[in-house]
């Protein structure tokens, strides 16, 4: 089976339908019109760019090229999880949580299934690592983001009862103990709902892209189960290491709760 | 030594602090609302950043690891917390004795924390900071919610607390009358700085 190439009509068919989306989202004052329309336009323009930079990027298989993408990747990552907090670290901590918890959740899973699951040659093979490493970023973000933004609201909103721990002569890793735990789990509760979702109310997108493009269903299956549970590992690290710094990071050395970090 | 001692302590607000307590001894703290009281307390159990030095006996709040400091320097502060849903969560052993002299029984360790009434927890909160046996009680208006029965013997709790175990206590106190009963010693808090309170 050839792959139907879509033209630029075929794919204006489908922007004509978001704009009569933000067309109701207007008439129904939802007031969400603008950001919808310059979400939309963000997709179409950085996948055409993407698509662009990985067609020369194949053709070169440049490594340093390559390594420049994944790193500009990560760091776009990284001001992500930033910026779908509620209450950010100041400072440097900020985007440095969130860039260091992405390398952990997506740079090493990706170069170790790389090298180990699926064992490519030569390991940068950008037609595998940049795919694989998208993947990664892009769902384990939101776990990520998650377990940060409930882990400093958490703290911010129940100050008395971790000072009150403190009063007491609880240590810091006793007095944020429990919200830890909490945000860990909200955190992780959507990529374990997404694979027991999985095949059933869900086809994934990595396989569905690999059907379209004419890929037995079982050789997809296989790619989607490794790519799921890597994203689930992934994602466990990540937010492990997310919230575990920004936990260390809400207290001083004299062990004080430090709200006055958070902006 | 002094028993309990602030070196050029200085907490926001506040012009920086010489003061040596004895041990056994009561200091009251009066002053007009946010002239910087409980800001002073917070920062002799080290939970706000500040500077100058306490020690109690022989240990120097700088160099003690946090936790045991606080646990010497006990905050009662003004409004309580808590953290879990019943009340022996929050107390490290059960004293029936201790539970008594505030009216509450050992039925009481499986209350709800979310039904107590702010009395109910404002007495509960000073047993689970006594049980800790600190050596200096940090009080912020200990009995702000109390009924007047309650109030005599929350007094008295504390009063009997500081008699037998030797320790000392800042007790910070809107009530003229209540400082005068229960201080050894009072201050006022004056633009930033103490200044001894006179009782006839």
């Amino acid at each position: 089976m050839d792959l139907i190439q879509l033209t630029p009509l075929d794919l204006s068919i489908a922007a004509l339908l978001v704009l009569g989306l933000a067309g109701i989202s207007w008439r129904m004052r939802l007031g969400v019109e603008r950001r919808l329309l310059i979400a939309a336009s963000r997709s179409v323009i950085q996948l055409t760019l993407l698509g662009l930079v990985l067609k020369t990027l194949f053709d070169q298989s440049n490594p340093l090229l390559i390594g420049a993408l994944a790193l500009f990747m990560l760091g776009m990552a990284g001001y992500e999880v930033m910026a779908r907090q509620e209450r950010k670290f100041s400072g440097f901590w900020g985007m440095g949580i969130g860039t260091l918890s992405m390398f952990i959740s997506s740079f090493s899973i990706t170069l170790l299934a790389l090298n180990l699951v699926v064992r490519v040659e030569p390991w940068y093979t950008p037609q595998y690592l940049i795919p694989m490493l998208g993947m990664l970023l892009g769902n384990t973000m939101s776990g990520m983001a998650i377990a940060l933004d409930n882990l400093t609201q958490s703290a911010w909103q129940q100050r008395g009862a971790i000072e009150a721990r403190l009063m007491l002569g609880h240590t810091w890793d006793q007095a944020i103990g429990d919200l830890r735990r909490r945000a860990l789990r909200a955190g992780l509760i959507p990529i374990i709902n997404a694979m027991a979702a999985a095949g059933v109310v869900s086809l994934p997108g990595m396989m569905t892209g690999q059907i379209l493009a004419g890929s037995p269903p079982l050789e997809a299956a296989k790619y989607q189960i490794m790519i799921l549970l890597l994203i689930a590992v992934g994602t466990g690290l990540g937010a492990i290491a997310a919230v575990s710094l920004g936990a260390f990071r809400l207290f001083d050395k004299r062990q004080r709760l430090r709200l006055d970090r958070l902006k | 030594m002094a028993y309990f001692q602030l070196t050029r302590f200085k907490s926001r607000g506040l012009e920086p602090i010489d003061l040596s307590v004895d041990a056994g001894e009561c200091i009251t703290l009066g002053g007009p609302s946010g002239c910087g009281k409980s800001l002073l307390l917070r920062a002799i159990a080290d939970l706000d950043p500040h500077e100058g030095e306490a020690t109690i006996e022989q240990c120097i709040q700088s160099q003690a690891p946090p936790p045991k400091w606080r646990r010497q320097a006990g905050l009662l502060s003004a409004e309580s917390h808590w953290w879990a849903d019943k009340v022996y969560d929050h107390l490290p052993v059960s004293d029936p004795e201790l539970m008594a002299a505030l009216g509450f029984s050992e039925a009481t360790n499986e209350w709800e924390i979310s039904r107590l009434s702010s009395g109910e927890r404002q007495r509960l909160a000073l047993i689970r900071l006594l049980l800790g046996k600190p050596k200096l009680l940090l009080l912020d208006e200990p009995t702000a919610n109390l009924d007047q029965a309650s109030i005599g013997r929350v007094e008295s709790l504390i009063m009997a607390y500081l008699k037998n175990s030797r320790s000392a206590a800042l007790w910070v106190s809107h009530d003229p009358k209540q400082r005068e009963r229960v201080g050894d010693r009072g201050f006022q808090i004056e633009s930033g700085i103490l200044v001894p309170e006179i009782w006839i």
